[in-house]
């Protein structure tokens, strides 16, 4: 108990163990920032900025940033509000996001924070890229249209042998998250399915399981993303 | 001098088109033409997708009969994953899917009577446009407005509880179903409170066929006569002659009776059916193979389905489909706008099948999918409320789709449709100078009584406007309305 610090965010007084990453210490607070990239269990990388925050000024990835004593976090205010919004717009106009047609609709982490964050019309220009559906593993469907590059599944979902069935290729504009067709044959049902899981948009999709869950029964048709962690 | 009319948009229908008609210098209609002035390409974008999206994907070509696309493509897709082709699913997944269908078909028929065409019977075809149409309903006749809202309601109700969304669910996958329905859904629709109950539905449904036929005996010539021309008839229908707008084979008949499509797999639908494109439209005329362009188009929808039927397997519409049959002594009708009858006592059919389906405890089952052999090619042939819908998948070894072929209800109407238009302004045109708005109506009532969705029939996304413009001879424009 004696590792135990206080901290600060949006004005209420929290406490968390020294240390730990302010988006689990705010979690264990009731507190909920939400992230498109970060994982439990994972090395935080930072990579989608949706967790940022604002500490003494300046502007903090939560996700990388351990919490310390005396630490005021400014995580609601309009400022913050409207950053973690133009980052989704963002997101949405810089791949083909078709949430209409998309099974991931209604599970899906992207499309919830737009809804949490009241996205309406998109004020950025959409940039409709040119991009490809790699359907040839047994398994699952990598859909290019809707990557996030959140490297989720790069860091994730590995083998036996702990190689990775996912990696980057390509840079700048071209920079995409493909699956290694040799790895691919050998993924499992279970580890399609985690795959699935842990995509925070409709990337990742297992084949021929499409929509077997009815509206009404998918993870945010009913609260808002985050709803589990508020106290 | 010769004159071209335009009529831009036809009004009261689903989706934007257009009329032109050609005069000669006397004043005689030289050509009719409906014209369908949008593109979509479903068919194209569709193609790469994963095999399983297309029942969610496609029924985006709509917004009043998107179950009926959901549906037919979810049966193409059943014959993919080996579940059969109508008859392989469990009895909860098709009985699940059926009353889905009855939902749609029960809200679209009521949408269509009360909102699109009752203005017309109430009104007449030349009453005040300012309040010939469903405000007009509410305003003189108000038990009859609440009557269509909502029986429209309980079928959209229906639709929610089967796909999840009244519009643009989810229910039908590759296969099945993705849920059944709760003791309470049931009870809901069983019991519900006063009207929306599946009880008071059949009576409304009764109570709107009565309101047809008592203007049908008021106004029998003009019923009669307005676009009388004949035709053959397609639809499918259950293997032994009942009607079935879920799953059957199809089945053809000329003018007569004669049948010319014998009861033919749905699976071989591309051996009987080809598409031909003409320039000024969209919107492609298919026709029967064996009998040609000319002689080979056909209707489609509740006039060309009770046309080809033997019979109706619930009471009450039976009963009013033998007073209907007993009309044209048995043989096919050819009357225009009975198809407006046609359609309501299709309405009170489908309100038994709701009725039937939700005290069928196999509705509340939990064995929701079957699969078997996958293959690389299905066809899924549905009735939709517009008529027969055929949709067509091949996919690739990736599971990826790779051709897409819709025809779609609207579709096959289209020479139908044209012929009507063409008949009526012969009829009213002919010698007129300047188009009344009384005029324009009544072409429009004839495209009307086929209740085109002109937006699903060429498969098109955006908004469609239509249009009617007076040509001369030399195709100069004299006149041009358009309506929004």
């Amino acid at each position: 108990m004696s590792n135990l610090i206080k901290f600060k965010i949006d004005g209420v007084e929290c406490m968390a163990e020294a240390g730990t990453y302010i988006i689990e210490a705010a979690k264990k607070n009731g507190v909920y920032i939400p992230t498109l990239c970060n994982m439990p269990n994972l090395k935080p990388k930072g990579s989608c900025r949706i967790c940022t925050v604002k500490i003494n000024g300046r502007l903090m990835t939560s996700c990388t940033t351990p919490v310390a004593d005396g630490m005021e976090i400014e995580s609601t205010s309009a400022e913050i509000s409207e950053l973690r919004k133009s980052i989704i717009e963002l997101l949405f106009v810089s791949g083909n996001h078709f949430c209409p047609s998309c099974e991931k609709s209604g599970n899906c982490e992207l499309q919830a924070l737009g809804y949490l964050y009241q996205m309406m019309v998109p004020r950025f220009p959409f940039d409709f890229p040119v991009k490809g559906i790699d359907a040839s593993s047994p398994k699952i469907i990598k859909d290019q249209n809707r990557c996030i590059l959140c490297k989720r599944c790069i860091k994730s979902i590995k083998d036996a042998e702990d190689r990775s069935f996912f990696a980057f290729r390509g840079r700048g504009n071209h920079l995409e998250v493909v699956l290694d067709a040799e790895l691919a044959s050998t993924m499992t049902d279970a580890q399609a399915e985690e795959a699935m899981r842990n995509c925070p948009v409709g990337s990742i999709i297992v084949k021929e399981k499409g929509f077997a869950i009815p509206i009404g029964k998918r993870k945010f048709d009913h609260n808002p993303i985050g709803s589990n962690v508020k106290v | 001098m010769s004159k071209k009319i335009t009529i831009e948009p036809v009004t009261r229908v689903e989706g934007h088109g257009k009329v032109t008609i050609l005069m000669d210098e006397q004043g005689n209609i030289q050509q009719s033409r409906l014209h369908i002035v949008e593109f979509r390409g479903f068919e194209r974008f569709v193609q790469g997708r994963p095999y399983w999206e297309a029942p969610v994907l496609v029924q985006r070509l709509c917004g009043i009969c998107p179950v009926s696309h959901h549906l037919a493509a979810a049966k193409a897709l059943d014959v993919i994953v080996g579940a059969g082709t109508g008859e392989g699913l469990t009895r909860t997944g098709e009985k699940m899917r059926r009353l889905m269908h009855y939902g749609q078909f029960f809200q679209s028929h009521a949408l269509h009577f009360f909102h699109l065409s009752a203005p017309d019977f109430l009104f007449g075809v030349d009453g005040d446009p300012a309040i010939r149409n469903i405000i007009g309903i509410a305003l003189t006749n108000p038990a009859l407005a609440v009557q269509g809202v909502m029986m429209r309601k309980f079928g959209q109700e229906i639709i929610r509880a089967t796909a999840g969304k009244k519009i643009h669910g989810t229910g039908a996958i590759p296969g099945g179903i993705n849920k059944s329905l709760s003791i309470e859904e049931r009870d809901e629709f069983l019991k519900g409170a006063d009207p929306l109950n599946a009880d008071k539905m059949v009576s409304w449904a009764e109570e709107a066929l009565d309101f047809f036929k008592k203007y049908y005996f008021a106004n029998k010539d003009f019923i009669d006569n307005f676009a009388f021309f004949p035709s053959n008839h397609l639809s499918i229908v259950r293997k032994d002659g009942a009607l079935d707008l879920y799953n059957g084979v199809l089945r053809a008949v000329d003018a007569d009776g004669k049948k010319i499509l014998n009861d033919v797999d749905c699976q071989e639908y591309a051996n009987y059916i080809e598409e031909e494109v003409r320039s000024w439209s969209y919107m492609k005329f298919p026709y029967l193979k064996e009998y040609g362009k000319e002689k080979g188009w056909y209707r489609v929808g509740p006039l060309a389905r009770l046309n080809t039927i033997d019979f109706i397997p619930t009471p009450l519409a039976q009963a009013e489909f033998e007073k209907y049959k007993a009309l044209t002594n048995g043989k096919p009708n050819n009357h225009c706008l009975h198809m407006h009858y046609a359609r309501l006592i299709e309405t009170l059919h489908a309100a038994e099948m709701i009725r039937e389906l939700l005290n069928d405890p196999e509705i509340m089952g939990d064995d929701l999918v079957t699969k078997g052999q996958k293959i690389k090619e299905g066809v899924g042939v549905i009735e939709a409320p517009r008529g027969t819908l055929f949709h067509h998948y091949r996919i690739n070894d990736n599971d990826q789709i790779e051709m897409a072929n819709l025809i779609v209800s609207t579709t096959n109407n289209n020479e139908p449709m044209n012929r009507s238009v063409n008949f009526v302004a012969k009829k009213i045109m002919t010698g007129k100078e300047i188009i009344t708005e009384p005029m324009m109506n009544a072409v429009e009532v004839a495209i009307r009584a086929y209740d085109p969705c002109l937006s699903c029939a060429t498969h098109a996304l955006g908004k469609m406007p239509l249009e009617i413009t007076l040509l001369d001879h030399n195709e100069q424009v004299i006149d041009r309305k358009r309506s929004h």
